[in-house]
């Protein structure tokens, strides 16, 4: 079956089938995005680990953040499948040439911002990824089978810190609103831009690679979040949301914003990216230890 | 002190504090896969220390957290090697191969306690350390039979830790006088052996030192525990009563 025709009967493209060039770099973009937002979204949950208040959580969040590691190594081999290179795609991070989600350029002020992260950002990160599931690539959307698995896992336990927090002290509940309040817009934002101004959607669509719209998928996280906030008993920070026949009506976050941290101008743009430069430049004669000495033993072989 | 009590500690704090280290390295690995290989040993060293921790609690009625986030720098009765503050990727490494190997053979032998909870830790534990003594030592000779610089940087490693080695192997009354004890003087042959063919075999000299550090079985530390505990206890500290 030709390229077309396996999209239009909602089939599986795999690595050797032949794909146009746009459909395999849309997606060579898109899966290196998602991996480089994988391994850049350690660093804000990792600040906590070592002062994470008791040893259960901190073994949680030690799991979640080496999930996180994993879910990059799994999406980078989705990427090379298309024909690319992890190391060169960590190249293009690394100069800036390719980009990962802006919300991980928001800072991780408290212990509560760990709660929030696992709440609303993976809990936006699954309403984004679900759909993946579907998506016409095959090892991408086998990858996605797999980290959405986790990612719940990640919400549950990011909403059940948040919880914990609001049933203790008045110092603690403080710090779940004060989480929830600098959380709520980024998170919104995670979905892209409205619609009308979002440039890779329609393509997309018609490639089988992305199913709903921004806005939508907005929508349907506004939606499931709003009244686990009630349940939280938190309010969130917006003062035009109206329950409104089953839906929320939101105010849109400001993507004025977005655009300016996409650009590079977010509270931690230069810390992440400078930190992971740093780690792997450190690392560089570590690689290049391991790669002389798998040598010099296949020379002894020989 | 219940000498149980006393014993369990220190084979916790040691866990523990290796714990807080090695999850240092957590987003800042060489390589990808190594952040997932760090992560593991962290959880695992992390898992020996919830278990050991809950076990010595439940002489006093503390919880793991009580003695992990409300004691003081004198009561930690972890070894120095354990506390260090990270170096470069060979000085972890060689840290590993020493805590790894002596952490092997002491839960080897504990797996035949006359505790038995004792026996039930080691006996999960053994296995997880046996990972991380490979790890280590596949680490150790890659690095020492690889460039010239990570050669050079393994042997700085190497030397840098040998003088933390010995503390490991003290006896002292209170492991001698506890059944449940393993005499950790005991293991020093076996574990002197293991690690100098790993370092013969990765072409590094073997280490010397005319100096040995000693005191953590006592609470005495190194200037760096203060910062290490301050980091892992402030959060907790800061809300007193709380639970997380």
């Amino acid at each position: 079956m030709d390229f077309q025709a396996t999209i239009d009967a909602d089939g599986r493209i795999e690595p050797r089938d032949a794909m146009p060039d746009g459909y395999r770099k849309t997606l060579i973009r898109q899966i290196a995005q998602h991996a480089h937002s994988e391994i850049i979204g350690m660093q804000p949950e990792g600040n906590w680990i070592s002062r994470a208040p008791s040893l259960r959580r901190k073994a949680i969040l030690m799991a979640k953040v080496q999930d996180e590691a994993g879910h990059g190594l799994y999406l980078y081999a989705a990427a090379e499948t298309l024909g690319v290179d992890r190391a060169d795609l960590l190249d293009m991070l690394h100069s800036g040439r390719q980009k990962y989600s802006s919300i991980f350029n928001y800072p991780t002020l408290t212990w509560a911002d760990i709660g929030a992260i696992g709440w609303l950002v993976d809990g936006a990160a699954i309403v984004n990824q679900v759909p993946l599931c579907r998506c016409s690539y095959g090892p991408y959307a086998r990858a996605m089978v797999r980290v959405c698995k986790e990612e719940s896992f990640h919400q549950r336990q990011g909403f059940e810190i948040l919880y914990t927090l609001c049933n203790g002290t008045p110092g603690q509940k403080a710090m779940a609103q004060d989480a929830l309040n600098r959380w709520w817009w980024p998170s919104l934002m995670m979905f892209g831009p409205p619609d009308t101004a979002s440039t890779h959607s329609e393509q997309s669509m018609a490639w089988g690679i992305k199913r709903h719209s921004n806005d939508e998928l907005r929508q349907r996280f506004v939606d499931m979040t709003v009244p686990q906030a009630d349940v939280l008993g938190l309010r969130v920070p917006d003062d035009g949301l109206v329950h409104q026949d089953g839906r929320y009506r939101f105010t849109e976050p400001d993507y004025t914003e977005l655009y300016d941290v996409v650009k590079g101008n977010g509270p931690c743009n230069q810390q992440r990216l400078s930190h992971r430069v740093k780690a792997h430049e450190d690392g560089a004669w570590v690689r290049e230890a391991a790669a002389a000495y798998a040598a010099k033993k296949e020379a002894r072989a020989a | 002190m219940n000498d149980l009590f006393a014993y369990t500690l220190r084979l916790g704090d040691d866990a523990l504090i290796s714990a807080q280290r090695t999850a240092e390295w957590i987003a800042a690995a060489p390589q990808l896969e190594e952040d997932v290989a760090l992560g593991n040993i962290g959880l695992d060293q992390l898992g020996q220390a919830r278990s050991l921790l809950q076990y010595a609690g439940s002489f006093d009625g503390r919880t793991e957290d009580d003695l992990a986030y409300f004691r003081d720098e004198r009561d930690f009765l972890n070894v120095q090697l354990c506390e260090l503050p990270n170096g470069d990727f060979a000085f972890a490494m060689a840290r590993l191969l020493y805590f790894a190997t002596y952490q092997h053979l002491l839960y080897d032998e504990l797996r035949s306690s006359a505790d038995e909870t004792l026996a039930g830790v080691a006996g999960k534990a053994v296995k997880e350390v046996a990972y991380h003594v490979d790890h280590a030592t596949q680490w150790v000779l890659r690095l020492g039979d690889g460039t010239e610089e990570s050669h050079r940087r393994m042997q700085a490693g190497l030397d840098a830790l040998w003088p933390y080695t010995a503390e490991l192997f003290e006896s002292d009354s209170l492991v001698q006088r506890l059944p449940a004890a393993v005499d950790p003087s005991t293991l020093s042959a076996a574990w002197t052996d293991r690690v100098l063919g790993v370092i013969d075999e990765s072409t590094c000299e073997r280490p010397s030192s005319s100096y040995q550090h000693t005191g953590g079985r006592l609470g005495r530390h190194t200037e760096h525990m203060g910062y290490l505990l301050a980091e892992l206890q402030h959060v907790a500290r800061s809300h007193p009563g709380a639970t997380w």
